[in-house]
């Protein structure tokens, strides 16, 4: 076995794997840009070598760089984790003849399913049902027009070397295809380095399900079950879960023995993903095959019990696989969310910046048997950089049935406390509580799109969450009351007295309550109705933890001058709470207008005007593109939302603009 | 009941009623509570006993001796916030629009002169057309009797205002010499002189909200400390607000328990300072890590962002906080921060509250406009209120502490108790790369040895040591601990004693 491995990554993998290789007693060496070099993966790692500036680049991409690292620090292997340099079959090489061994499949495997040209072609050959697509070079955007009409609407255009759904776009008709090739091909060049691009059938109505393999160098390859990643948004997985809701045994036998026959077929050994689109009819199609470990193998872990990194590195070191496929069982189901820092309120948005605070939920097993994981490379102070993806955790849960594993996520989240930039955790949570999700048969990758056709606005609030919201905001008054009371100085000694009468105004709508009993039990009269609540919150807590009714509760809390933020179960809430006579008087006060800004185009994050597509006096159409501004190494095309003529340009290219600055003004 | 009692509750009824309910429902329509009302919310339910509610107006001009109203305008008295004794007096503009008379005036004078005796402070709730212009200058000299009161009391009790309604003309100066002005969005105004004579005099065309309006004022004059949303968030937030201040100037700040740990360590905070000395950072994440429970009632939030001003508690105590903003002009001081600070810390000064400076300063903010606008005598307005302050003192140096705003920002030469620096901080008359060009002149053309230099010079002074070696700097703290040796550093100087010398006042330079 290695005593000493290198994490050729960053981030949340980069933690991921140390912790195993620890586990294992093998040492381990990090690597880190200038970006980085405060990182929780260089802190968790026994050794860390720096490797150049934050852009991928000159950094985390510069496989000599690392092969030096290795080198210099005496490891004996590489985990490449996912992205930058995973699944490139010259940096196995390289290592191979450095007489450095790769913690991942060999370079022939990755050469053949790495590049989604050749995958297609050695799919076919191994028997696995491939989607209609164009294999080869295409030289331009007419090319591509011609392609795609000869395979029909919709296809999509994805970079050859792509993966993780950058460098994709989705072309409806042949207009589609001339505006976005060539931004597929520019994606593709910056994040991978090359800008091939290949063109294939979309298949309309699909589940994302994928199945994981592992295989040993003796040739024993088996697979781990599915994983159904359709929640995605504009190819990117939101949530991922094992096992399909969708999959029955035999689908899953079907598909499993497809992808191990491929993986045999290209020799494959290591930890690897073949993905597949499914029809409603429960037909599925080859889609490509990761050669590399997954952002979302957690879930396969979670309801399998084994460890795909322990597994990846024993293979690599030779070591037969422990078990046959007949010894895989599948148990209980798993969830994963991915935790970003991009705003679902402001159409999902990335936000960067510094985590001034962020404590996740306590991670392990639940009073109810629930278990709760969270795969993060941050921690609180830690600095979301525009360099690299924002993510900010992964949060896994795994329980009995899949019910318990989303009760146990929508949980999860409400514990979750993250300030200083915008997350999805609202959003993930709505996901989280939607019927169409919970039911789970009509779980489509389209879900997203369709339920949330004019973007997010937060979760609507179930009749338990507004209990629980008006309970909270009255107990949290109640003791800050009791706080307020004790200060001195006062006139008399007793002490400052309140009764027991308050009215909580949620969102505008008032609610008088009474509130008894004291710090760490109250009950709560609502409505006519008492609601026991148990919770240990204290003034100053960001989080009120603790049971309404008997019903887990937890809810952040936030002062906003007079009101309190409270967040739970995916939407965020306006409260205070008043006396009889203060709420009796608030109706008169006379609610304030937003003002209008629909006149404005408006930068919707910090990032640079790549481009202004108008000029003052244009007429413009809904949906036309007005601008696009790059942030987070994405161009973002800004369309008009209405038909106008442009008043006045406020910005021009080359600009850095922070939110909200005024790129242009309508005439209105 | 007898007669007389009968009697009583008919006066005290009718002196309720003000202006009556048309005017009352008027007020209504505008968003704005009449003046009884809002001592409904500013004070603990029940606390509040009125003082001459009989009391009329003397005028016999224009027909005003047939309108008479009890109260004349004005409901003064006293109450409790949070069990603590506050003089108040609320305009009421359902009577005479609010407007000041003689014996208005003399109402508001009474409570003024009852809470300089008995030592509380004095909250007025502004809400007045003006000067009662049928009494002509008997409404004057009312006016400057509630100025002279104003001017008495400031240092001895806290004078806050609101600025509920219209606040015009000669009327501004008494909330201009209070200690702290809240104003109310979309409902209150103040300007010496409104839209209409700026019309006529400088032919200038201005609203009333533009000119005058709460978002002018807590943003481009610094006239208000704060624009809140309407009456009832203003008297909600001035509850919270009260319960920092002293009652006097020989009573301590007040004491309120708290279950946050002195002792708390946020690692977090050692990464607040980002790699690249460029890179600007959010202040106000370490003032919510180091204040109880993360609370920080900042004040003049919209108005000279690249200074912080406001209060929070240690272990329950009251400290103002002063704090150089990297994110807004890199935390220069320039002349609106160093009014805006300078106030400040002689508000604090004055009443007995610690101070806790958090220093990154990259110097003053040069430019024509800066000079020309009198930087020289604004900027040693902040200078001059650090000095002569003998409260505890303690200041913290996270990054920048440059030039001459090194040593206005509570230094240790300024009698600064205790003065740390965190391992980040560089104590120097100015950048690296400025200070190079200066001593190293004549190799300004070759730029290697201008790079060889500047590495020198940061080598040497981009670090607190040799401040720290002079004596300068007291300790250098890890940036997680700060917390916790400010809390141990106000602890042991709660029996500071220092006094100035005597002198009947200083002349700081207005």
């Amino acid at each position: 076995m290695f005593k000493k491995i290198l994490i050729a990554n960053r981030g949340e993998i980069a933690c991921r794997v140390i912790r195993t290789a620890r586990a294992m007693g093998i040492k381990t060496v990090a690597v880190y840009s200038d970006a980085d070099a405060q990182a929780l993966h260089v802190r968790e790692a026994d050794e860390a070598v720096h490797l150049g500036p934050p852009p991928a680049a000159e950094s985390y991409l510069l496989a000599d760089k690392i092969i030096a690292a290795c080198k210099a620090t005496g490891a004996e292997a590489v985990h490449p984790g996912y992205g930058f340099l995973s699944e490139r079959a010259g940096f196995v090489e390289a290592l191979s003849a450095a007489g450095i061994a790769f913690i991942g499949p060999p370079a022939g495997a990755i050469a053949a399913m790495g590049d989604k040209i050749e995958s297609k072609r050695r799919a076919k050959a191994a028997g696995v049902s491939v989607v209609p697509g164009f294999v080869g070079e295409i030289s331009g955007t007419d090319h591509a027009v011609e392609i795609a009409n000869g395979i029909g609407y919709p296809v999509m255009m994805k970079a050859s070397a792509g993966g993780g759904g950058k460098g994709m776009r989705l072309a409806w008709s042949e207009a589609d295809v001339r505006e976005g090739f060539d931004s597929v091909r520019r994606e593709a060049l910056s994040s991978f380095g090359d800008d091939r691009v290949f063109i294939e059938k979309f298949v309309e109505q699909p589940r994302h399900i994928e199945i994981q393999v592992i295989g040993d160098q003796q040739g024993n390859i088996v697979y781990l079950g599915e994983r159904d990643c359709s929640i995605q948004r504009r190819h990117q997985k939101v949530v991922e879960e094992a096992p399909s809701p969708f999959v029955t045994p035999e689908m899953r036998k079907a598909m499993g023995e497809q992808a191990v026959a491929l993986a045999r077929n290209v020799g494959y050994f290591s930890a690897g993903t073949v993905e597949f689109i499914a029809g409603a009819d429960r037909s599925f199609y080859f889609l490509e095959m990761n050669t590399r470990l997954q952002v979302e193998h957690p879930v396969t872990e979670c309801i399998t019990g084994l460890d795909l990194v322990e597994l990846m590195i024993r293979v690599a070191a030779g070591q037969p696989l422990p078990f046959t496929q007949a010894d895989v069982q599948l148990s209980g189901h798993a969830i994963e969310t991915r935790v970003y820092a991009e705003d679902p309120y402001r159409g999902f948005l990335p936000s960067i910046g510094r985590l001034s605070r962020c404590q996740p939920p306590e991670a392990g097993r639940d009073e109810q048997g629930n278990l709760v994981r969270i795969d993060t490379g941050v921690v609180e102070g830690a600095e979301i950089s525009m360099f690299y993806d924002p993510m900010i955790a992964k949060l896994i849960t795994w329980g009995p049935t899949r019910a318990d594993a989303i009760a146990a996520q929508a949980q999860a989240l409400d514990r979750y406390l993250i300030k200083g930039i915008n997350h999805n955790i609202d959003f993930l949570s709505a996901i989280m509580q939607h019927d169409r999700f919970k039911a789970g048969a009509n779980v489509t990758t389209g879900f997203i799109a369709e339920e949330y056709p004019d973007g997010f606005h937060g979760a609507p609030v179930q009749p338990a969450t507004r209990d629980a919201l008006i309970a909270a905001a009255a107990i949290i008054h109640a003791e800050t009351v009791a706080r307020e009371s004790l200060i001195d100085g006062q006139l008399s000694g007793d002490g400052a007295s309140y009764g027991i009468n308050w009215v909580v105004e949620l969102d505008g709508e008032q609610v008088p309550v009474e509130v008894t009993g004291e710090a760490g039990s109250h009950e709560v009269l609502v409505d006519g109705r008492d609601l026991v609540v148990q919770s240990g919150w204290r003034v100053g807590d960001a989080v009120f933890a603790g049971t309404v009714n008997g019903e887990a509760v937890a809810i952040n809390v936030e002062r906003k001058g007079s009101f309190l933020q409270l967040t739970t179960r995916g939407a965020a809430h306006k409260c205070r709470t008043l006396t009889p006579r203060a709420a009796e008087l608030a109706r008169f006060m006379i609610p304030k207008i937003p003002p209008d800004m629909s006149k404005y185009l408006l930068c919707p994050m910090p990032g640079l005007v790549v481009s202004i597509a108008v000029a003052e006096g244009d007429k413009v159409e809904a949906g036309q593109p007005l601008a696009t501004v790059e942030a987070m190494k994405m161009e973002n095309i800004l369309r008009a939302e209405k038909a106008g003529v442009v008043a006045k340009l406020l910005a021009k290219p080359g600009d850095s603009l922070a939110v909200d600055a005024v790129i242009m003004e309508f005439a209105g | 009941m007898l007669k007389q009692l009968e009697e009583l509750e008919r006066r005290r009824a009718a002196a309720r009623l003000g202006g009556g309910e048309k005017r009352i429902a008027a007020q209504h329509a505008k968003g704005r509570l009449t003046a009884r009302e809002r001592l409904d919310i500013l004070l603990d339910p029940g606390s509040f006993e009125e003082l001459d509610m009989y009391v009329e107006h003397n005028c016999t001009d224009f027909g005003m001796q047939d309108t008479v109203i009890p109260g004349d305008g004005v409901v003064t008295g006293s109450g409790t916030i949070n069990g603590r004794l506050v003089f108040v007096f609320s305009q009421d503009f359902t009577v005479f629009g609010g407007s000041l008379s003689e014996r208005h005036a003399q109402k508001i004078c009474k409570i003024m002169d009852m809470a300089m005796k008995v030592g509380a402070p004095v909250i007025g709730l502004n809400d007045s057309g003006g000067a009662r212009i049928q009494e002509g200058v008997a409404s004057l000299g009312g006016y400057a009797e509630v100025f002279q009161r104003n001017v008495l009391a400031s240092g001895v009790v806290p004078q806050i205002s609101l600025i509920m309604g219209p606040c015009a003309g000669g009327a501004v100066y008494s909330p201009a010499m209070t200690d702290f002005i809240f104003m109310v969005k979309d409902s209150s105004y103040m300007f010496v002189t409104g839209p209409d004579v700026v019309k006529t005099v400088t032919n200038e065309v201005v609203t009333q909200e533009e000119l005058g309006g709460a978002i002018t004022h807590s943003t481009k004059s610094g006239v208000a400390d704060l624009a809140l949303e309407d009456d009832i968030d203003a008297l909600l937030r001035t509850r919270q607000f009260f319960d920092f201040l002293p009652l006097n100037n020989r009573e301590d700040a007040p004491f309120r328990p708290t279950s946050d740990d002195p002792l708390r360590v946020e690692n977090s905070l050692d990464t607040l300072i980002p790699p690249s000395a460029t890179k600007p950072y959010d202040m106000h994440e370490l003032i919510a890590k180091v204040a109880d429970d993360g609370e920080f009632f900042e004040l003049q939030p919209g108005h000279a962002g690249n200074i912080i001003i406001g209060f929070a508690r240690i272990e329950g105590h009251t400290v103002g906080i002063v704090a150089n903003q990297p994110m807004v002009l890199a935390g220069c001081l320039d002349i609106n921060a160093s009014k805006k600070a300078g106030r400040f810390v002689r508000f604090c000064d004055a009443f007995n509250i610690p101070i806790v400076t958090f220093v990154d300063v990259p110097g003053f903010l040069p430019g024509v406009a800066q000079e020309y606008g009198g930087i020289i005598k604004h900027g040693a307005k902040l200078l001059f209120a650090y000095a002569e302050a003998t409260v505890p003192k303690i200041t913290v140096i996270t990054r920048k502490a440059y030039g001459g705003a090194y040593d206005v920002m509570a230094s240790k030469h300024l009698r600064g108790d205790l003065n740390y620096a965190w391992p980040t901080a560089e104590i120097a008359v100015m950048g690296a790369k400025g200070a190079v060009e200066i001593i190293f002149r004549q190799d300004i053309g070759d730029k290697d040895k201008i790079a060889a230099r500047t590495a020198e010079y940061e080598a040497r002074f981009a670090n607190p040591f040799v401040a720290a070696a002079k004596g300068f700097v007291d300790e250098v703290i890890m940036p997680h601990s700060t917390r916790r040796r400010i809390a141990l550093g106000l602890r042991k100087l709660r029996n500071k004693n220092l006094e100035n010398p005597w002198k009947k006042h200083d002349n700081i330079p207005l």
